[in-house]
């Protein structure tokens, strides 16, 4: 305000003043929490700290110790499928679930409220529900053993080769509704004559969808993609609630590696090794796309 | 008969064509084999996404000899609310026998705070952010949209170390400063384009008029941003009290949200499993969220769509 009375700008830092007082907040949290913060644990990463952070440095022992481990290799193995798997069944059941809601039906509120409401609900109440459901005593095998197929064999959170794939199961059933909600309001955002267009060049659908919709809708499919990767790399609250990373350490992640190691194995460097791990995933997501979305817009 | 003709006579004529009956081609809609498919498809997948919520109510319903007996997916023969009861009494986590009410009324006092404080300042920011622009506002507003996708467990123990500090750690307090600080950049991003939105004109002419800062603030813009307001809410209600992560680093066994002592009653090791009283409990802490969902309805749709949208 002092600048729209007085046009001579008499000092720079007071130009528009409060403004800048109301976005104390957003600055403080963006370089001391966010900036800071990671600045401090990736240094740390380096230390050989224990129960106490201490400034003792070890190089890259942490990180050595961190590959050496069994534990750690198996969080990332189980990253890496529980990712891959992730990605390619939620992208698809997502832009399938959209594409059928989009053929002009009916109740697709219903539909969409059905698809949608399990994302409203807590990764611990997913996990548990489908501890239950797929619990080999009472759920899914024993019903379908007592219709007869005795030999009948489902039991993933059992069972240390398939359990990460029972930890997916309950994933995209969380997750899958959100996919869908983007991909149908990408599919919405194609123009109609497109449509039109088609059907007169006499295009059969499922080649309208693949050759055309789907590679218009490419900024839709990095956006869900990025959601949904760095959703993947965060995942911890589900595994604790559906198998609290067992058997044994079979369906172990990264982000609960991290958490034991910080919180109840005192050994904070080994954690912020992990930590710092996560973070270069993460931003081998997050750098690429970021110089393609908004690199070329962003002069400097 | 061509459908060009009988047009006219449905929309003219309405009374004679009940007497003389359906005319012209079968409208070739309701049962063809394309929407037996999508039906069909759509039907399948809402049953999988069903069988969850149906189980949990079902099982929560029954008496645990039932259980023992009977499949999951079978309607209760009797009907008990006791597991109810029981999961919101009487449920023990470690030493404590108070159940889930402990829990509920913990993760309000966590949630109310939280949504009031992270909304507030997340408005105040994208109103800055979109209207009072200074030199590097846009820099912060970056760092703060990246600093959303690092993965929470690099930026914990350096807020745990100067939580301890301020003598926070352990308390609903330093919880809530949590919750405020990562709820900040999406709620900032949803504020900042809201606001982006609206006329410039609206803006220029109150400055004209000689309001300041607050003045717009309270009298132009916040009356104007109700339905991003409630937008905001529905987000921050629902993401604060799904919270886990952030409930069992910062809080103590006395203060731990809803979600926390749901996992712990229900993965506790000692005792008989009761699942009828662990999915009435797993209900319970979901009906807070799913009651948001049910009644905001398209409202939630629109919050996550834009919360999803960069801009």
């Amino acid at each position: 305000m002092a600048a729209h009375t007085q046009p001579g700008r008499p000092n720079q830092l007071f130009r528009n003043l409060n403004s800048k007082i109301a976005s104390i907040p957003m600055m403080l949290t963006a370089v001391v929490i966010f900036l800071g913060g990671t600045i401090w644990t990736v240094v740390y990463s380096f230390t050989n700290s224990k129960l106490l952070p201490r400034l003792s440095f070890v190089g890259l022992d942490q990180y050595e110790r961190l590959w050496d481990t069994p534990r750690w290799i198996v969080s990332i193995q189980n990253l890496a499928t529980y990712g891959c798997f992730s990605l390619i069944f939620s992208l698809t059941i997502g832009f399938l679930l959209a594409a059928l809601m989009d053929q002009k039906i009916r109740f697709e509120n219903t539909f969409r409220t059905i698809f949608l409401y399990p994302f409203a609900l807590s990764f611990i109440v997913t996990g548990l529900v489908w501890q239950w459901i797929l619990n080999p005593e009472f759920g899914v095998q024993s019903v379908i053993r007592s219709l007869g197929w005795t030999s009948f064999t489902f039991d993933p959170l059992y069972n240390s080769d398939i359990v990460i794939y029972g930890i997916l199961i309950a994933a995209l059933w969380q997750g899958t509704g959100l996919v869908m909600c983007l991909m149908l309001a990408g599919l919405r955002g194609i123009d109609e004559d497109i449509w039109k267009a088609a059907r007169v060049d006499g295009i059969p659908m499922w080649k309208t969808y693949l050759f055309i919709i789907i590679p218009m809708m490419r900024p839709v499919f990095v956006t869900t993609l990025v959601i949904i990767a760095s959703g993947i790399v965060r995942i911890y609250d589900l595994v604790v609630a559906q198998t609290s990373g067992g058997p044994g350490i079979a369906s172990d992640v990264p982000a609960k590696y991290v958490y034991d190691y910080m919180f109840f194995a005192q050994n904070l460097g080994q954690g912020f090794a992990a930590s710092t791990m996560m973070l270069l995933a993460v931003a081998i997501i997050i750098v690429p796309w970021a110089y393609l979305e908004f690199g070329g817009r962003k002069r400097g | 008969m061509d459908k060009s003709l009988t047009m006219p006579t449905i929309s003219g004529q309405a009374g004679s064509r009940l007497e003389a009956g359906p005319q012209g081609k079968r409208p070739r809609k309701t049962l063809s084999s394309r929407n037996i498919i999508v039906y069909g498809a759509l039907g399948l997948a809402a049953l999988y996404y069903l069988v969850p919520l149906y189980v949990m109510v079902v099982t929560s319903l029954k008496g645990m000899p039932e259980i023992r007996l009977g499949n999951i997916f079978s309607p209760p023969m009797e009907i008990t609310f006791e597991p109810w009861v029981k999961a919101w009494a009487q449920a023990c986590t470690g030493l404590n026998c108070d159940g889930l009410s402990r829990g509920f009324w913990n993760s309000v006092r966590i949630t109310v705070p939280s949504v009031i404080v992270s909304i507030a300042i997340a408005s105040v920011n994208g109103y800055a952010l979109a209207n009072w622009r200074f030199k590097g506002s846009e820099i912060f507003f970056t760092i703060l949209i990246v600093g959303a996708f690092i993965p929470y467990q690099v930026m914990i123990y350096p807020i745990v170390i100067a939580l301890r500090e301020m003598g926070l750690y352990g308390t609903l307090y330093g919880l809530i400063l949590v919750h405020s600080i990562f709820g900040m950049p999406i709620q900032t991003l949803l504020f900042r384009n809201y606001f982006v939105s609206l006329p410039e004109e609206l803006f220029k002419a109150a400055r004209i008029d000689g309001a300041g800062f607050w003045q717009i603030y309270f009298r132009i813009m916040l009356p104007m941003s109700l339905p991003i307001f409630v937008v905001s809410m529905i987000l921050q209600t629902t993401g604060i009290w799904n919270d886990f992560l952030f409930g069992v680093v910062f809080t103590r066994p006395d203060t731990y949200p809803m979600t926390v002592q749901l996992n712990n009653i229900v993965n506790s090791v000692q005792g008989v499993k009761e699942y009828n009283v662990n999915m009435a409990a797993t209900l319970l802490t979901g009906a807070v969220p799913l009651i948001v969902y049910f009644v905001s309805g398209r409202l939630f749709v629109r919050g996550i769509a834009a919360g999803a949208v960069k801009g």
